[in-house]
């Protein structure tokens, strides 16, 4: 009878586990059964190449680009916050602080990861952008560039927390060298340390920048609800996340097209991170071993 | 100046700079904290708490988003926790070689980054429309601890990975089977970073709003939810809804509710942090 037993547990721990291969296939098949109803009311190429997002009009148009233009701009102004910083207090904190320091620092960044993406949110718009507006006159009440910053201070931590660990997993045998040689810190950390974790890094911006594309309500409180194809940071975007927030808080029936809209918005989206996060995932299991 | 004086020099500009780059990153913080607190700290009070929302800034309480929270915390906690240990458990004790294993590992790690508003589209056609759940309380609770679920996972495995396999060895030396070893030496043994990890997931579920919003949670909530099957609001559901408004009054209001909000994320992240020192500090093999 234990047998039987422990054969039972050991099924039932497995269909625990199976869950998340439901979800994944769950989500795959919400998106697509949308997406193709979607498609078979909207050409596929329009979605692709009208350069109006108005579905919401009277004059309705479906091209996907300005709110993919809108989620480039904000990602790419977070990225340009992040990497830098995140980078540099992951070199500071690894070859250059005090343990002590490094003890407690790295809790209090944490404590920027843990806090509420809506929280950022009001920062952006009640602090940043009338800040913004002091210095550069003409910026929109809603732009790109408040919630860029914003959301880079968001990533920071996790771009800081990955290149950390991948700077510490080098062998202390290459800094050692370097000094040997006569090197600085400065040198040891840009010639030596950085090169060697490099795919370590270049996973941490990666995964930075799938959680910039994904980001929602930063965004949809800072940015506005424009979805407009420029480049400009300065006047109001939409990106593809705020499009699903703006139809979720207005009554859209089920079954129209503005209700499919969200789930083909959804998808680009979907799509983006899933490239993103798999290419991540293929570089750290392809260097992983590199010193091992 | 010879060059290994500019190295010393630029050494320790790098020194001063990377200084600067940690100084800004907790001044942000600083100055947010700051920003929010002098806003909004004045506004709260019992009335606050306990009110329900209203057009009025000055009356308006976030009484049934709080509601919600809990609510939404207790469902969450109910079905991601149990769930979330058992795969935990089969990725690391059982399935470990298996295909399965394999592919399970894959899927986590790409669930993981999944944009949470992805969640809410899975969660709006899935529970709500399918399987007739609306934008009820339970269908919020199902959503997120998908959400969650990968997060529960992961920690738990780091947790058991934790464990010296002496004592799994000494277990099955003693004839036990491997359920009773799991049970009765792995989770015990294990307890603290499973714990950490499950209210780590718990403060993001607490944080999370775009998922509810997609889900169809309510914006202005005129009851308090009384069972799994009512709709709801919850704190940064209603955040975002005063912070959308432009009276300067609601403005107050979001700050009060941010206060209140970051709070309970801070004391959960602070529990969860005590946990891992503490448990890191007692469990010298």
């Amino acid at each position: 009878m234990p047998r039987i037993k422990e054969k039972v547990i050991e099924v039932g721990l497995a269909s625990a586990a199976v869950i998340t291969i439901l979800t994944t296939i769950g989500i795959i098949w919400v998106l697509l059964s949308q997406t193709i109803d979607f498609f078979s009311d909207v050409s596929i190429v329009d979605f692709l190449t009208d350069t109006q997002w108005t579905p919401l009009f009277a004059d309705k148009h479906f091209g996907i680009l300005p709110l993919v233009a809108g989620t480039f701009l904000t990602t790419f102004i977070a990225i340009l916050v992040a990497l830098p910083v995140g980078l540099t207090i992951a070199v500071y904190l690894n070859e250059y602080a005090p343990k002590s320091f490094r003890k407690i620092i790295k809790p209090l960044l944490e404590i920027l990861a843990a806090v509420p993406t809506v929280v950022y949110g009001f920062f952006a718009l009640s602090v940043i952008t009338p800040f913004l507006q002091s210095i550069i006159p003409g910026m929109a009440g809603f732009n790109a560039l408040s919630s860029g910053i914003v959301m880079g201070i968001m990533i920071i931590p996790l771009i800081t927390s990955l290149s950390e660990d991948a700077l510490f997993a080098v062998p202390k045998s290459l800094r050692e060298a370097s000094y040997g040689m006569g090197s600085t810190r400065l040198q040891t950390a840009f010639k030596v340390m950085v090169p060697a974790a490099s795919s370590g890094i270049i996973v941490s911006v990666i995964l930075g920048i799938s959680r910039a594309v994904g980001e929602t309500m930063i965004v949809a409180i800072a940015a506005g609800q424009q979805p407009r194809l420029t480049m400009n940071p300065l006047v109001p975007i939409e990106t593809i996340t705020t499009y699903i927030v703006q139809v979720s808080t207005g009554d859209v029936a089920h079954g129209s097209l503005e209700y499919k809209t969200i789930f083909a918005a959804g998808m680009a989206l979907f799509v983006f991170t899933f490239i993103l996060n798999n290419i991540s995932y293929w570089i750290k299991k392809k260097f992983q071993e590199k010193y091992e | 100046m010879n060059s290994s004086k500019i190295n010393r020099i630029k050494d320790n500009a790098f020194k001063y700079f990377g200084i600067a780059c940690t100084v800004f990153g907790l001044a942000m913080l600083a100055i947010f904290l700051g920003n929010i607190i002098i806003e909004g700290i004045a506004r709260i009070d019992w009335a606050f708490i306990t009110n329900f929302p209203s057009r009025n800034p000055d009356k308006a309480g976030i009484l049934p988003a709080l509601v919600g929270t809990l609510w939404i915390m207790g469902l969450t906690a109910v079905i991601a926790i149990p769930l979330g240990i058992a795969a935990g458990i089969y990725l690391e004790e059982y399935g470990k070689k298996s295909k399965l294993a394999t592919l399970l590992e894959i899927n986590i790690s790409n669930l993981a980054g999944v944009p949470s508003i992805i969640y809410g589209l899975l969660g709006l056609e899935i529970f709500g429309r399918i399987m007739g759940m609306g934008g009820s309380l339970l269908a919020g609770a199902s959503t997120l601890s998908l959400l969650i679920l990968p997060i529960i996972i992961v920690s738990t495995r780091e947790a058991l990975k934790a464990v010296p396999s002496s004592i799994k060895e000494a277990s099955f030396a003693m004839g036990a089977s491997k359920w009773q070893t799991v049970w009765h030496q792995l989770l015990p043994a294990s307890f603290g970073g499973v714990i950490t990890g499950i209210i780590l997931a718990l403060s993001r579920a607490v944080g999370e709003t775009a998922p509810l919003i997609v889900i169809g949670a309510l914006a202005y909530v005129p009851f308090v939810p009384a069972s799994p099957t009512d709709e709801f609001s919850v704190l940064p559901i209603q955040i975002f809804n005063w912070i959308s408004r432009p009276q300067k009054g609601f403005a107050i209001n979001a700050a009060s509710a941010i206060i209140i909000l970051l709070m309970v994320t801070f004391i959960m992240n602070g529990i969860a942090m005590y946990l891992r020192n503490r448990w890191q500090k007692k469990v010298k093999w």
